[in-house]
């Protein structure tokens, strides 16, 4: 399962905050549900509607496919909800000038890379695309670089993560599964399984 | 890198291997899981054809969604309903231990986990809820994970991780009358801040901590999370021992001294290696209130609220965000600030020494006029506990509502919510825009027994008064 995740190109959608958490990208009354399917309208619900001219409300970003937030993003709880509602609204790919890990460690889980960037390098891409909505950009995860028309700059990225998605292998659960010898040889060396209770 | 630690020695022990990306294969020693995050990921098994690899090592309970006031089902709320039958029969499909309610055992999943002995020193732990570092305060290594993960450690009790750094954080001497574990896990956090923790485990060290109770150094592991670290630990100690000693799931008779030798060995050395280590001293920390929108915004209960210039520029955005969304000013005080809702419960702080701490303060005084009050224990036995000692009737002579178990106000995934601009202050652990249910409500985290002065009192109010 999973496939290589090298590039991502597309236009993007600028969202400007701090510590921006998972109940903001996602309210709780959404998580009464039992598949993800249908999340995607429901991204950044109360946000949107206390802020009309919210991104994720503004025509001219419809369509985006890479999000560039600022710090912190996607701090809070560990609900797959919140990348699930953000991918099935559109987005691909995230550049940031930090995650938090949780959030990080569940995009990978789902084949959408957070890629961190400087804070300069953050505020000039939200910068142009609030000026130039039409924009194209690339996260390149090979070349560790972001270009929005005529600007690039460096991106980052833990290299596991990293390696996992430019080698296809962000979807971990077929190469875990298949190691069940080693899995139950370790398992044997854990004094805790084996007490009586 | 760090070495030596807690954190190495179990993460070394649980390592099956390294994977073609680098990163680590980690067998997970105990998986509890909830009827909001494990849903989809049983559904994801089902898909590709797997079975769960371990049964025997996931235990499952209900406590998100659950009513506290009429528990009889089906639920009214047709959702949560369609959530508890799905669980229900994932339970029983795959062979998994499940509490559900009216078992005597249902509650909180970071708090039936350790009342029953299931959490052990030396454990890895996952859970699909971020609030799982407070397995932490045994000695574990306990971790918040999404569904996809949840689903990796259904199908093979592992997960593809990468090695956290080790902080530790030392706390030294004695709390002042007042001051609790909740104002410590505020003070930390306030000062290091809510991404300080970001790809680090915490450390939790020093006589403070080894002065606490085991639901104290819970409170404070359970909060790591806010503070950015994915996991929190403290060296299991005596104090450990003499907790798990007897419950359901802890070793027994000839196990029991060897566990206790294992449980010494993995404790960190005292020459262990660490990444970073930071200090605080006992004595400077107040009862802490936050005021913003994140748990970092947090001040001294007899303090202002800070002013962009006091803070960080890097602190000033979000600081603003707060100002606007909270309605207040900077340079208000936070004391005599007036409260709607009093919410005492959570897995931070529903426990039955925080219900006993709340219940001190409630005792003999009465709730303010327009003000709901409300206690949710944070289990079925913490109520069967409480009530054995009489809190619940202190509690309702004093105005508040005595509920059943669950998650409840923490998030409102269940009926009990803010409504509108209300002001909660509350023993939980999130004070995000939107968080106790109402898109507009406002929370003021704080300590049970700061919580139980609030409802006395109707507003912010320094407990040292009144303990």
């Amino acid at each position: 399962m999973g496939s290589e995740v090298i590039s991502v190109c597309g236009r993007g959608i600028p969202l400007m905050g701090n510590d921006i958490d998972t109940d903001r990208i996602i309210p709780a009354r959404f998580l009464r549900c039992v598949t993800f399917d249908g999340l995607g309208e429901y991204a950044f619900a109360d946000d949107r509607a206390a802020l009309s001219e919210h991104p994720f409300n503004q025509p001219r970003f419809q369509g985006a496919k890479i999000l560039v937030v600022n710090r912190n993003f996607g701090c809070g709880s560990s609900r797959e909800h919140a990348p699930q509602a953000i991918a099935k609204w559109g987005i691909q790919a995230l550049v940031g000038e930090s995650f938090a890990e949780i959030f990080f460690g569940n995009c990978v889980a789902i084949g959408v890379p957070c890629v961190v960037a400087d804070a300069d390098c953050v505020k000039q891409l939200q910068e142009i695309l609030t000026n130039n909505p039409e924009v194209e950009m690339t996260v390149d995860l090979e070349s560790m670089q972001v270009e929005c028309g005529d600007f690039s700059g460096a991106i980052s990225m833990n290299p596991g993560a990293r390696n996992m998605f430019v080698s296809g292998t962000w979807d971990a659960c077929g190469q875990l599964v298949a190691r069940t010898e080693e899995i139950k040889a370790t398992a044997m060396k854990l004094p805790y399984l084996s007490w009586s209770r | 890198m760090s070495k030596g630690t807690l954190f190495d020695k179990v993460w070394d022990l649980h390592t099956v291997g390294t994977l073609a990306s680098g990163q680590t294969q980690l067998l997970i020693g105990l998986h509890l899981i909830h009827e909001v995050t494990s849903p989809q990921a049983f559904a994801m098994l089902r898909e590709r054809g797997l079975k769960v690899m371990f049964p025997q090592r996931t235990v499952a309970t209900v406590d998100h969604i659950v009513p506290t006031t009429n528990q009889k089902r089906p639920f009214a709320d047709t959702l949560a309903e369609e959530m508890m039958s799905a669980l229900e029969q994932n339970c029983q499909e795959n062979g998994i231990k499940f509490y559900n309610i009216g078992s005597g055992n249902q509650g909180i999943v970071h708090v039936i986990a350790p009342e029953q002995g299931l959490t052990q020193p030396g454990m890895t732990i996952a859970c699909g809820d971020s609030h799982t570092s407070t397995h932490g305060a045994f000695g574990a290594i306990a971790f918040g994970i999404g569904t996809s993960q949840v689903r990796d450690v259904l199908a093979s009790q592992t997960l593809a991780l990468s090695k956290l750094k080790v902080r530790k954080i030392e706390v030294n001497g004695i709390l002042k009358p007042g001051v609790y574990a909740k104002d410590v896990i505020l003070h930390i956090i306030r000062t290091l801040g809510v991404k300080g923790g970001v790809g680090y485990a915490y450390e939790f060290a020093g006589s403070t901590f080894e002065n606490m109770t085991m639901e104290e150094r819970m409170t404070v592991c359970n909060m790591s999370i806010e503070g950015g670290a994915r996991c929190g630990y403290v060296n299991p100690d005596q104090v450990t021992y003499e907790y798990l000693k007897d419950r359901d799931f802890a070793p027994k008779a000839a196990d029991w001294e060897q566990a206790v030798s294992w449980w010494e060995s993995i404790r960190s050395d005292a020459d262990a290696e660490y990444d970073d280590v930071v200090s605080f001293n006992a004595a400077d920390i107040p009862p802490t209130v936050t005021w913003g929108i994140t748990p970092g915004q947090g001040i001294g209960v007899d303090q202002q609220i800070p002013t962009l210039e006091q803070l960080p520029e890097d602190d000033r955005f979000v600081a603003e965000e707060a100002y606007q969304y909270m309605d207040m000013a900077p340079g208000q005080a936070i004391e005599g600030i007036k409260v709607d809702i009093c919410f005492i419960g959570s897995c931070t702080n529903g426990r039955i020494s925080d219900l006993r701490e709340a219940a001190k303060i409630a005792q003999g005084r009465q709730v303010a006029a327009g003000i709901q009050a409300f206690v949710v224990p944070g289990s079925e036995r913490v109520k069967k506990q409480a009530e054995a000692e009489g809190l619940d009737k202190i509690f309702q002579e004093a105005g508040f509502e005595w509920r059943e178990a669950g998650c409840s106000m923490c998030l409102a995934m269940n009926p009990d919510k803010l409504q509108g601009r209300q002001i909660s202050a509350s023993s939980s652990n999130r004070n995000f825009k939107g968080r106790q249910g109402s898109a507009s409500g406002r929370t003021l985290l704080m300590s049970p027994a700061m919580v139980a002065a609030a409802a006395v009192k109707g507003q912010v109010f320094d407990v040292r008064e009144l303990v």
